[in-house]
């Protein structure tokens, strides 16, 4: 089959954004895709948010040697889930990333060096708001649905309350409306690790040819784990040896589990930049829209999407406990909300491998949506 | 026991649909307990303009539900209904659900909380064709309505229509009405209502704390 290529455009947003902590802030270049076709109403846009250290490559290929599509290919794409026969499906790189999105790394047109650490600390909110730049810039008043998983869904819940005329369908996959301690312990662990690499350098290596990769790596490794689950690391390793039948007696690499995490460690700083790791995890951590709002009820008062929640039964991470505080956040508002929880042995990894279902429930819920916007007209 | 009962033809299991249906007053708030694959909301949702919610345990009803539109939350009743605040619906419907519950007490002690009032339906499991099958076979009664194998039934708790009356009197509920199902040919005569238990099918229970 001949691969669908898509290229992934730059959108500069010439003023200054106001961030949540009272810093303005710009110009910001935001790095989006777009599949599908937006109507003339423009009603029929989806944006779809990525996960912690995503890209806005969410379908199809970005070149004919392209080996993997974009994250969400599998619910991407004609006749899928976010059908682009149907949906002018939206994807862009989140604030502060480093896949194309104005972030640490990025140039400082006032100084022409990498704002590194002068980069401001941003919010969940912040990263909404640059969102919601490109959407204006496309004309786009109306989203029909908005999406994400884990931190997407984080996003996804911050536009229904940010926008709540805008969103009239919000999907929340794997998420939670604030971190458990225990996730933000993982993501601190993280951070210092990053921090407590020499070559970190306060955050100053852009120019140096010795980069925090141990930092990240390791940080990326501590990401890994949590996004298995004791169940899935069975299945996927078991005890098994690394290409050898007994122990080696050192400290080198023995177990396969450990070669995997190894293997996503170094994979990962080949395409991430350790400042973004810092911010975005940080935005992350402060996410908490209960204590922004006095309580989750009051944050969602006011929304006015219908609402569809996901979570997997063994995902620990964000488990579904946080998934089912939401849902019973919305229904005692008496927002539409519906909600599944899929059985699924891969953890918090599900919401990017358990398609099949994922599809289905999805397909179901937004079909049935424009079937009823059509009986309004 | 006084309250109000109807007699009405039997159209078989899960056809007792527009027996609900007229029971519910337009715009209520409903919460459809064990909801399947939504038939009976959508009903009430195309008839009766209500605000309805369904609960339901089983993934491939709850995705039937969602592309009929409705709001469904995936869940199990036997865990509660903590999640919704007392006096919250009109209605909280259990239909041909009671039988199946791990813990029946419980759940319609949550559904009087929550519920204004409450419909309860389920099959009685003295009807006379039961009462024969198990009297003249020796062996735990199948029918149409009730077709499982002892060891593969979903109905662990299966209640005749005077069970339910010593269970209303026992946890102090009352019933405001009783429709109970039954075979075309038996009209709503006087043997009729004293053998209630022995004639009717099924069972609907309107009631209320």
């Amino acid at each position: 089959m001949k691969k669908k290529i898509v290229e992934t455009k730059l959108y500069k947003i010439n003023k200054k954004v106001k961030f949540e902590s009272g810093v303005e802030f710009g110009p910001i270049t935001v790095a989006y895709e777009t599949y599908g076709t937006l109507n003339e109403n423009k009603d029929n846009a989806v944006l779809v948010i990525h996960a912690l250290t995503g890209t806005a490559h969410a379908a199809c290929y970005n070149s004919e040697e392209d080996k993997k599509p974009g994250w969400w290919d599998d619910l991407i794409g004609e006749g899928k889930a976010f059908d682009t026969n149907k949906y002018f499906i939206i994807s862009t790189n989140i604030l502060g990333g480093c896949s194309g999105t104005t972030g640490p790394s990025s140039i400082n047109p006032e100084t022409n060096k990498p704002y590194a650490l002068s980069f401001p600390v941003f919010t969940i909110e912040d990263t909404v708001k640059v969102q919601k730049e490109l959407l204006d810039y496309f004309g786009i008043k109306t989203l029909y649905a908005v999406a994400g998983g884990s931190m997407g869904g984080m996003e996804a819940i911050q536009f229904t309350i940010s926008y709540p005329d805008m969103v009239k369908s919000a999907i929340l996959i794997a998420t939670t409306s604030r971190l458990s301690p225990q996730a933000i312990a993982f993501n601190a662990v993280g951070r210092n690790s990053i921090i407590s690499d020499p070559n970190w350098n306060n955050g100053n290596y852009y120019e140096n040819t010795e980069k925090p990769d141990r930092g990240l790596s390791n940080a990326r490794m501590i990401g890994h784990i949590t996004y298995l689950c004791e169940e899935a690391m069975y299945n996927k390793f078991g005890r098994k040896l690394q290409n050898k039948n007994h122990y080696d007696f050192n400290f080198d690499i023995d177990f396969q589990v450990e070669s995997y995490l190894q293997h996503q460690g170094q994979i990962f700083v080949d395409r991430f930049d350790a400042n973004s790791y810092l911010y975005i995890t940080k935005a992350v951590d402060y996410f908490d829209p209960a204590k922004k709002y006095g309580s989750l009820q009051n944050a969602f008062k006011d929304t006015n999407a219908k609402f569809l929640v996901i979570s997997f039964d063994s995902d620990w991470l964000f488990p579904s406990s946080q998934s089912k505080e939401i849902v019973n956040t919305l229904m005692q508002l008496d927002k539409d909300v519906s909600y599944c929880e899929i059985k699924s042995s891969c953890g918090h990894d599900a919401f990017l491998l358990e398609y099949e279902v994922q599809s289905k429930i999805i397909k179901s819920f937004l079909n049935e949506h424009i079937k009823e916007k059509s009986f309004e007209i | 026991m006084k309250f109000k009962k109807h007699y009405v033809e039997s159209k078989g299991l899960h056809l007792n649909y527009s027996i609900i249906v007229d029971i519910i007053e337009e715009k209520s708030r409903i919460l459809d307990l064990g909801c399947g694959n939504g038939t009976l909301l959508k009903l009430l949702k195309d008839k009766k303009q209500i605000k309805g919610v369904g609960i339901e345990i089983v993934q491939d009803e709850v995705i039937k539900c969602l592309s009929k539109g409705l709001s469904v939350i995936q869940g199990n009743i036997d865990e509660g209904l903590k999640q919704f605040k007392t006096n919250s619906y009109d209605y909280v419907i259990l239909n041909q659900t009671l039988q199946t519950t791990q813990n029946p007490e419980f759940v319609i002690e949550e559904m009087l909380r929550v519920g204004k009032k409450c419909i309860v339906s389920f099959p009685n499991f003295a009807y006379w064709k039961v009462r024969l099958n198990f009297c003249f076979t020796g062996r735990m009664p199948k029918s149409r309505v009730l077709p499982f194998e002892w060891y593969n039934t979903p109905n662990i708790h299966l209640l005749t229509i005077k069970d339910f009356f010593v269970f209303a009197h026992n946890h102090n509920f009352k019933i405001l009405e009783g429709i109970y199902t039954t075979k075309a040919n038996i009209k709503n005569g006087i043997q009729y209502n004293i053998f209630s238990n022995l004639f009717a099918q099924e069972a609907i229970f309107v009631i209320t704390k």
